[in-house]
């Protein structure tokens, strides 16, 4: 996978414009209640549980896998790509992310298995996509 | 006592397939039938609710279809929970008449997917939400989603494909009564299990249909029943809840089902095992196994084993969807809620098919609109026989 497209790119906005840029250089950012330390994903400006406004905290890439589901067909994705993947990641700082996991054989991942963050470029220069391959 | 309120009318429409008809004919044609069983005439209708419609995104619903169905309301709510929606509009409905808003509501539903070539399922679908651009970019589809949240029951709860399929199963025992059924041959457990995954673990007869067609609900005040010559249901409990994904906290074995369905059980003054028929949400069967643990009529994480000793049958100890529900019968516009309630009420007049027909005098319908694995609203409804309240 050396370029995300013809995936879809995300919808940069100027609160999740930081996220995206990070992922362009290989770091997952997180936003943090300095007030309620509630470490969430996907990031937000105010904290959704106390409308504290967060700050950016870099996360480790480091998780396991919550859950996953194998899709063996998807309209619109490179053929290269399938079976695609898709997961929610448990972050070591707490969020289950929705992400993909690349570089494995469906058939050898399990719940619960540690994976690592790795970032996908894009056609654009401050979008990077994060993902996860088992470790 | 709050004063009573009631559904008078309940229509479904008998088409799977709807090639040579427009969305919004389906809304016309539903209204119609719900009014016609009523025995309310149009002019009547004072009260309008609906939710969007899948093809005209941001259309003002429910402007644009009172517009069309040039309709005259005092009241109107448009609450979109996706499939679920039309299970909340019938509280909804009920708190708008015990406040004197309105005295006749209508509820429609249509759609057309179908007849419109959607697929299951697949492909990447256009980024509306501030979520999309967080999970669709990497290929989330519905089943995939569905798909998580069966692999997760699984695994903290040791949940088989085989007891999955008996959902699928019990259905289509169900359906083969129905002559309305999109899918009336009974398939077994092995079937199921044996069909072709679609997003693993989930296989194809795990997922409901794709339907075209819709129905309608008339709920109706104390006053407007007083003036009908006809067998009513009186809406005794009314619950929903918003489930999301909780700034990463999500369970996915669990859904707004538990706070949804306290709350319609309390405002009934009822608990599970007052209930004799359940309508419940099977957009795949993971949804349904959730469902009826987190509503309460089993333990949770004992779903698997209460649906495989074959609880769900008509003949069973939770008799459920016995239209064939949407894994079987019918799923007008990928949107579920709206044939819940009807064959609730069906249930309850004594109406559905004889083989299936349940001794009930109470009925509960559940939604679960959205998407289990991120953002859901969960909706219950409990329905009684006029007079049991």
């Amino acid at each position: 996978m050396d370029v995300w497209e013809p995936r879809p790119l995300p919808n940069v906005t100027p609160e999740s414009e930081r996220y995206w840029e990070a992922a362009s250089n290989d770091r997952l950012l997180l936003s943090k209640c300095p007030d309620c330390d509630l470490v969430i994903h996907y990031p937000r400006a105010r904290c959704p549980d106390c409308f504290t406004e967060t700050e950016w905290t870099e996360a480790s890439g480091d998780g396991r896998i919550y859950s996953y589901s194998v899709a063996e067909r998807m309209e619109g994705w490179p053929e290269a790509d399938l079976p695609l993947v898709v997961a929610y990641v448990e972050l070591a700082e707490g969020p289950r992310m929705m992400t993909n996991l690349i570089g494995c054989d469906p058939d050898d991942i399990s719940v619960g298995d540690s994976v690592s963050a790795v970032f996908i470029s894009t056609e654009e220069d401050n979008i990077g996509i994060p993902v996860f391959r088992p470790d | 006592m709050s004063e009573s309120v009631y559904i008078a009318g309940a229509f479904e429409h008998p088409t799977r397939e709807a090639p040579n008809k427009s969305t919004m004919q389906l809304h016309a044609d539903v209204a119609a039938g719900a009014l016609e069983d009523a025995g309310v005439p149009k002019e009547a209708v004072d009260g309008y609710f609906t939710a969007g419609v899948p093809e005209m995104e941001h259309s003002l619903t429910p402007l644009m279809a009172a517009d069309y169905l040039g309709l005259d309301v005092a009241y109107a709510d448009s609450t979109d929970y996706g499939g679920s929606s039309y299970i909340s509009h019938v509280g909804h409905a009920a708190s708008a008449i015990r406040d004197g808003k309105c005295d006749v509501a209508l509820i429609t539903l249509a759609g057309r997917p179908r007849s419109r070539g959607q697929a299951t399922g697949s492909g990447v679908r256009k980024l509306r939400t501030v979520q999309d651009s967080y999970e669709r970019i990497y290929g989330t589809t519905n089943v995939t989603m569905y798909g998580m949240a069966a692999r997760r029951h699984m695994e903290e709860y040791g949940t088989t494909s085989e007891q999955l399929a008996e959902i699928r199963a019990a259905a289509s025992h169900h359906a083969q009564y129905n002559e309305h059924a999109m899918y009336r041959d009974p398939v077994s457990v092995e079937d199921v299990v044996e069909s072709p995954v679609v997003a693993d673990p989930l296989h194809l007869l795990d997922c409901c249909v794709i339907s075209d067609g819709g129905g309608a609900l008339l709920v109706i005040s104390e006053d407007a029943r007083s003036e009908l010559d006809r067998e009513c249901v009186e809406v005794l409990g009314h619950g929903e809840a918003p489930k999301h994904h909780d700034a990463g906290r999500i369970d996915i074995t669990t859904t707004g089902a538990v706070e949804s369905g306290e709350r319609a059980f309390t405002e009934a003054g009822l608990g599970p095992e007052h209930v004799d028929y359940a309508s419940i949400y099977d957009s795949f069967t993971i949804t349904v196994l959730e469902a009826i643990e987190d509503l309460g009529f089993c333990k949770k994480g004992y779903g698997g084993t209460f649906v495989a000793d074959g609880a769900l049958r008509a003949d069973g100890e939770l008799p459920f969807n016995t239209d064939g529900g949407g894994l079987c019968s019918n799923h007008p516009g990928n949107r579920g809620g709206m044939t819940k309630v009807i064959e609730a009420v069906r249930q309850l007049r004594g109406e559905t098919s004889p083989e299936v027909q349940v001794d009930a005098d109470i009925a509960l319908a559940h939604g679960t609109g959205g998407s289990i694995a991120t953002r859901h609203g969960a909706a219950t409804v409990i329905l009684g026989t006029e007079g049991i309240s």
